[in-house]
């Protein structure tokens, strides 16, 4: 049994204590709070179910869920429970079904989730007697799949078991939705494939990996080096009003030295060229308005990608305090001539598990959770540009991982 | 059919490309491959659905001649063993002088202090083509049935 939750030290959230990423208590609390109710969470994309029947089963939390396209249409999320004895009947990844069928008992679902069919409800005759069947007040429409609420915008699909959850566009906020709609404007996506890994870290790391502008230029040869991500870009943080969502605006400067961005920082290698340029075969695309990087995490479960010209989503699925699933879901768009799919394609090189500048994010999680695991009464600190919650207009802070803290306090009443 | 000389040099291929890999000889990688090249390593979901997202996707020995560098310089990881175990090579047709042929294989992988453990499995589907300096790899695509990496491929397989 895990002791009472301990005391936060201190008033603020610049000091994050390891027992915040450890705790099984506090990830069930999180599981309920976060991404069971209140939030919307990621299910994918339209252009993964384009047709009338086309499922997908993903999850939120810890919970399966289906995302599929209605005959009439619409999407639809179903949790993957069946209402008879609770099975995880849907086993596939991916196809096209005209309804559900549980293969336990074969009680039959339609799309939207309505059950539709329980064998021998009426029960059996026998010898001119009928014999069991459902209580006579048995009343199929109390027993469907688990409806969640869904939220479709730009061709992405967030659901949430909550049915009061607020309208997905003011969850986001006006402050970071500009910055969704940036990505998303309406064109129609184009899949180009997965990357599924599995993390041995905390998943709150993972959203503020990408609350963090300190490590991108420090960590990440390719991005300091080649002027992607560091210090001396313009750039600017910004934050919903809750401070759980957040964007990171940076738009591409100088590549080689230049100043306190590279001088001392043992990653910049001046002299490093690439054998192959086409890695970085960057094009301005109009939709960019400027910044040539904007990272957007929608939290508790997503990030959105655009460096240069990779977009992708990235969707946070924990398993426990001490795991997560990361899965990348890369696209394209329908007007993408065949030059740019491939620039998309060679630039994704950079990313996912084996990414030229996104497989060592993934290391120093595993290696920090080692650490809280093994002596969780220390913290860490989040103090660059200060200790407050603000926005910025540049990228030498830790504010946001600080505001994602506050909020975290507050939900988490820690 | 393959004349029993050439399916010896073919052996020699394979044997001595997963040599290279599990003795992390990385500078000798791109050298097994002809220039240019293919080499991709990908999810078997993202192939069987005509998919062409890749977990590495080069075009060249100077890609090749990067991502040595790359683990060699700029990425920080763990630093791990890698042990190939590569099935005989299935020879499927002779496209002229190019052999197109398919291998099984698992990786494992060691971590410092750690038990060695199932770290990619799948199979290889190659064009390998004669060279002056012998056999060569003009195309390998690396198929993994691994649903999930286990946080994060670095070496090349």
């Amino acid at each position: 049994m895990n002791a009472p939750v301990p005391e936060w030290q201190g008033e603020g959230s610049s000091r994050i204590p390891f027992w915040a990423y450890t705790r099984d208590d506090l990830y069930q609390r999180e599981l309920e709070r976060f991404f069971y109710n209140g939030h919307w969470c990621y299910v994918g994309l339209e252009a993964e179910v384009p047709n009338p029947g086309d499922f997908l089963r993903t999850a939120i939390g810890e919970r399966s869920v289906i995302l599929v396209r209605d005959k009439d249409g619409a999407l639809c999320v179903v949790e993957n429970r069946c209402a008879h004895r609770g099975m995880r009947f849907c086993r596939e990844r991916s196809g096209n079904r005209a309804d559900f069928t549980c293969p336990y008992h074969q009680w039959n679902y339609s799309l939207k989730g309505d059950l539709q069919g329980v064998p021998f409800r009426r029960g059996v005759r026998q010898d001119g007697v009928v014999q069991g069947g459902m209580p006579a007040d048995f009343n199929p429409a109390e027993h469907g799949l688990t409806k969640l609420e869904v939220a479709a915008r730009g061709g992405v699909v967030f659901a949430s078991f909550d049915p009061d959850v607020e309208p997905f566009e003011q969850f986001v906020g006006p402050e970071v939705l500009p910055w969704f709609d940036r990505l998303f404007n309406g064109r129609k996506l184009v899949l180009l494939g997965h990357s599924r890994q599995r993390i041995p870290g905390n998943w709150k790391l993972m959203q503020e990996n990408i609350k963090d502008p300190y490590h991108p230029g420090l960590l990440h040869t390719w991005f300091v080096t080649f002027g992607l991500w560091r210090a001396d870009n313009r750039a600017r943080l910004q934050m919903d009003r809750h401070h759980r969502h957040a964007a990171m605006i940076s738009t591409r400067g100088n590549a080689g030295r230049a100043g306190e961005a590279t001088s001392g920082v043992s990653s910049f290698k001046a002299a490093m060229t690439l054998n192959d340029d086409r890695f970085l075969d960057v094009v301005p695309e109009a939709w960019w308005n400027g910044p040539s990087a904007v990272m957007t995490t929608i939290f508790p479960s997503l990030i959105l990608q655009q460096q240069v010209n990779s977009v992708s989503t990235r969707h946070i699925q924990p398993r426990g305090p001490d795991s997560f699933d990361f899965v990348w879901t890369h696209f394209g768009f329908d007007d993408d001539t065949p030059e740019m799919t491939r620039r998309r394609l060679r630039q994704a090189n950079l990313f996912g598990p084996a990414g030229f500048v996104s497989a060592d994010d993934g290391e120093v999680i595993e290696s920090s959770q080692q650490s809280f695991r093994a002596d969780d009464r220390a913290s860490t600190l989040a103090e660059l540009g200060g200790r407050a919650v603000e926005d910025t207009d540049h990228m030498v802070s830790e504010t946001l991982i600080r505001g994602m803290y506050r909020y975290w306090r507050g939900v988490m009443e820690v | 059919m393959l004349d029993p000389a050439r399916y010896v040099e073919l052996l020699r291929l394979y044997a001595d490309y997963a040599a290279v890999l599990d003795a992390g000889d990385w500078n000798r990688w791109p050298d097994y491959f002809t220039d240019p090249c293919s080499y991709v390593l990908q999810p078997r979901e993202n192939h069987d659905r005509g998919l062409p997202l890749a977990t590495m996707a080069f075009e060249s020995r100077g890609m090749l001649k990067d991502r040595a560098y790359g683990i060699s310089q700029t990425l920080f990881h763990d630093p791990y063993y890698q042990r190939h175990v590569v099935g005989v090579p299935r020879v499927l047709r002779l496209d002229g002088d190019d052999i197109h042929a398919e291998t099984n294989y698992a990786v494992f992988r060691t971590k410092p202090s750690e038990f060695s453990t199932v770290f990619n499995v799948g199979r290889t589907i190659d064009v390998v083509r004669p060279t002056p300096e012998g056999l060569r790899f003009a195309s390998r695509r690396i198929v993994f049935d691994s649903e999930l990496i286990p946080n994060s491929i670095i070496y090349p397989l």
